[in-house]
């Protein structure tokens, strides 16, 4: 937004106990205090999911104790496990019926690569091939803290989003896509292996 | 002077019928000026548990189901007395213990009836 109101101005309003805020930073604290994940886990990252989310850890004081059973009701995924092969169209269509806006937390090695499976004939090597992932937690599996530390990143990331302008949040924008291809079970393979819309790989330059 | 005891449930019902309509207002306005709709054919999809959904959900059940459930009354009917029935046998009087049997012989004659006319047997 162009017209920001003047930082000095807000806290000295805010010591009289006047609260000035902005239509975008009430959508997004909104926004980012209720995040309702999908309830469903692939390995045995969902068993530090259920910690996280049972009492001891408690997501609930992050706003996201909510599992919803569908996906028409939640706003983030927490791809908890290994993605087989079997199981990555399942994801992919998950995803495309969940409403806009959505995020994804790709949740331990396995979801983000493979992980200790990588080289199996079955695994996924990460769910990024297929759908846009917000958080990577790395572990094996992460402890709940790692995926309480994840809520907070993705928190902060929405509450970095625009309403307007030209880098306004993607949801926002009519360009963007909200659902992406799923992959087919091909005779070796899912076809295709990866969207290239979607995946993009870190190209590893080597001198000499 | 006291207010008409029905100007509560006016105020109720034009609570309720506010509380809701804002939100929904705010979100119908929030879609109609921020949010582009971005339908699609998988996001429209029936929720199968990610699993693409076969065939209609509008099935009908044979009819044949129906015999089924009115024989199944008879039991039904059946056990709800056979339980005070056997709790007090030992207490009860010969004619009770007549009436109960008469009850009993009359369900079990609807049930040879239905038996004698082929509802048991599953109609093709």
């Amino acid at each position: 937004m162009t017209e920001q109101i003047d930082e000095g101005l807000r806290s000295e309003l805010q010591r009289q106990g006047i609260w000035v805020t902005s239509m975008q930073d009430l959508y997004n604290w909104g926004r980012k205090n209720s995040i309702w994940p999908l309830q469903f886990g692939l390995a045995c990252c969902a068993i530090e999911m259920i910690a996280t989310a049972a009492s001891r850890y408690d997501i609930a004081r992050f706003g996201g104790e909510v599992f919803r059973p569908s996906p028409r009701q939640a706003d983030l995924m927490i791809v908890a496990g290994t993605v087989t092969k079997k199981m990555a169209p399942q994801i992919v269509r998950l995803y495309n019926q969940m409403p806009d806006p959505k995020y994804v937390i790709a949740m331990g090695a396995c979801a983000i690569s493979g992980g200790p499976f990588k080289q199996g004939y079955n695994v996924l090597k990460g769910i990024d091939r297929y759908i846009p992932v917000d958080v990577y937690i790395p572990g094996c599996p992460p402890r709940p803290e790692a995926l309480l530390h994840a809520f907070m990143e993705l928190q902060r990331k929405i509450d970095e989003q625009k309403l307007r302008g030209s880098d306004k949040a993607e949801h926002l924008r009519p360009d963007q896509p909200s659902e992406f291809p799923v992959p087919a079970f091909g005779a070796h393979d899912l076809e295709p292996t990866a969207n290239a819309d979607v995946f993009h790989p870190m190209k590893i330059e080597r001198e000499g | 002077m006291t207010p008409n005891p029905y100007l509560f449930i006016i105020v109720f019902v034009g609570v309720a019928l506010v509380f809701p309509v804002i939100p929904l207002g705010l979100a119908w306005l929030w879609r109609r000026f921020f949010q582009p709709s971005k339908p699609g054919m998988e996001k429209n999809a029936t929720y199968e548990c990610g699993v693409e959904s076969l065939g209609d959900a509008q099935i009908q059940f044979r009819s044949q189901y129906y015999l089924y459930a009115i024989i199944f009354l008879i039991f039904d009917v059946e056990a709800i007395f056979l339980v005070p029935f056997a709790v007090a046998f030992t207490g009860l009087p010969v004619g009770a213990f007549i009436a109960i049997l008469i009850f009993l012989l009359l369900l079990l004659e609807g049930l040879i009836w239905a038996w004698g006319k082929g509802c048991l047997n599953w109609a093709k």
